[in-house]
């Protein structure tokens, strides 16, 4: 399952670039100003800040909710200013995202749910049947494939969010505050989960107000204060292994 | 369990199955199939009775006789007849008796059977070949041939009003038809609308989880699509049984002259399930993309 560039031997590209990027929504004063900053693939960080301070905002830009108002942004080395949306489901499909509220389909099992992406990719359902019920298993929830996410408790509808953002093995994990809605355990066990798939060769961006985590995790940080990147550790070589 | 349920898994469906709202757009959506559909029934009935008295006015021509001086009106209509059985494409002619005659101009003359001296014009039924008819000017010419004064009514002027009455209620219905069709296009766009906005989260994550717009529009093109022919074959079954009733009230001619359905004119119900999924696909697929498109940014 390893996809690390460094572990193929594959040349490095920055998994996502930010070149001077600026946001705003529609005529309200920019949100995001003037972000610089790179990922490389493999690595881990943090996005944090106050409440306002455009965390979400930067994560619309790279999961390709939202378009920039200045500057470029270079997701697996192509400009997705310079894409159409047209092209945008493709690399939405190499992307994970996993958000504070679940964003469940009430509707569907929990089965179904973390194969929705696979069924949406076209795949035959006997070639991921066995996967996702592996990957279940693998967010503890073995027991409840068939249950339906409002049957779910917090713990359980975050682990399966993140079950439906890994199934497509994504090169890049965002979540937005995935700890908001758990327990102080639960976290610590969904953050082992995040640097599990780290650890697999996945690009791992996680948005929170959570010091506690990112003061146990010991990954950097990108800090953002009123829209502007403050405060950026520095960008070496993937990390690796969990520190929670 | 979890084995046998991995293995028995089969993929719930990409949207909610049931809504609220779908009842009352079913129902909507079957009246206004109902509507078309006893709209062409009756199109088709009227256009039958159009034919039908346009054809029996065609085959028929009226010889109205002047006799001339020293001649009676009975030996001129008689003349008249006998000239006139002689002209090709003419199946059966008949002098009417005076009586009937007389019967015609009552309405305005009153009873005239007294006034032995009024000159009462003979009139004289011409039956024409329904393979070869002859024309107005064969007959006149005849006529003239042999003397007789005459005017032959051919009943053109009602031939025409008949077949532009037929005209016109064809247009009427399909007016009425585009009018039905527009008016349910423009209630599944409502309610895909509405079904979009309700279902506003499911659209997001399905974007998250990589489809296009185009595969989420068809997700709400076939469920429209399947819930607008489901109420066609409502709408549909619905007029053919009323359409039925009326045939049977009104026996083989049916209801009325006005309006003889038969019963081939129930198959005229058989496209509207399939053409009702078709304006709401097209109706749901053009405002579900017109709407997706503008989802992106959430």
């Amino acid at each position: 399952m390893s996809r690390n560039p460094q572990a193929a031997g594959a040349v490095l590209t920055d998994a996502l670039r930010f070149d001077d990027v600026s946001m705003r929504y529609g005529r309200a004063p920019e949100t995001l100003k003037d972000l610089t900053f790179s990922l490389a693939p493999g690595s881990f960080h943090f996005i944090t800040g106050a409440s306002g301070a455009g965390k979400s905002s930067l994560l619309k830009l790279i999961y390709l909710a939202a378009r920039p108002s200045k500057g470029l942004i270079h997701l697996f080395g192509q400009d997705v200013t310079a894409t159409p949306p047209a092209e945008y489901p493709v690399l939405r499909r190499r992307i994970g995202v996993v958000f504070q509220e679940f964003r469940l389909l009430d509707h569907m099992s929990a089965f179904d749910n973390v194969a929705l992406p696979l069924r949406i990719a076209g795949r035959k359902p006997d070639s991921y049947r066995q996967d996702v019920a592996e990957l279940l298993a693998w967010v503890g929830l073995r027991s409840r494939m068939q249950a339906l996410p409002p049957t779910l408790a917090g713990g359980e509808k975050q682990r399966l969010a993140i079950a439906r953002a890994v199934v497509n093995r994504p090169e890049i994990l965002l979540a937005d505050e995935p700890t908001g809605n758990v327990d102080q355990e639960m976290s610590l066990r969904i953050l082992r989960l995040f640097v599990e798939l780290n650890r697999l060769g996945t690009t791992v961006l996680i948005a929170t107000h959570d010091q506690d985590l990112v003061a146990r995790s010991g990954r950097p940080v990108l800090h953002l204060d009123e829209g502007r990147l403050t405060a950026v550790t520095p960008l070496s070589a993937p990390l690796r292994g969990p520190q929670p | 369990m979890s084995e046998t349920f991995t293995a028995r898994w089969r993929p719930a469906p990409f949207l909610p199955e049931a809504d609220s709202r779908d009842g009352a757009l079913v129902f909507v959506v079957a009246t206004l199939c109902l509507l078309a559909c006893l709209t062409a029934i009756t199109v088709l009935a009227a256009d039958r009775a159009a034919r039908g008295w346009t054809n029996e006015l065609k085959g028929q021509a009226t010889v109205i006789v002047r006799p001339k001086a020293g001649e009676t009106p009975d030996s001129a209509a008689a003349r008249a007849a006998e000239t006139l059985s002689g002209v090709p494409g003419v199946a059966e002619v008949r002098a009417l008796e005076k009586a009937k005659a007389e019967a015609l101009v009552a309405p305005w003359l009153g009873d005239v059977a007294d006034l032995g001296d009024l000159p009462v014009p003979r009139l004289v039924a011409v039956d024409l070949d329904p393979k070869a008819p002859a024309t107005a000017q064969a007959l006149d010419r005849a006529l003239k041939g042999q003397g007789i004064d005459a005017v032959v009514d051919d009943h053109s002027v009602w031939t025409k009003d008949i077949a532009r009455a037929g005209d016109l209620a064809r247009w009427i219905g399909l007016g009425v038809f585009a009018l039905i069709a527009a008016a349910a296009g423009a209630v599944v766009a409502f309610a895909t609308r509405a079904g979009l906005q309700a279902r506003h989260e499911v659209v997001e994550i399905l974007h998250l989880a990589g489809a296009d717009d185009m595969f989420i529009a068809r997700l709400f093109q076939l469920r429209f699509a399947r819930m607008a022919a489901v109420a066609g074959l409502f709408g549909a079954g619905g007029a053919a049984i009323m359409a039925g009733l009326l045939r049977l009230a009104g026996g083989g001619g049916g209801l009325t002259p006005v309006l003889p359905i038969a019963w081939t004119d129930l198959l005229a119900v058989l496209p509207c399930p399939l053409v009702a999924a078709l304006v709401a696909a097209v109706a749901a697929r053009l405002t579900a993309q017109g709407l997706i498109r503008g989802m992106v940014s959430t």
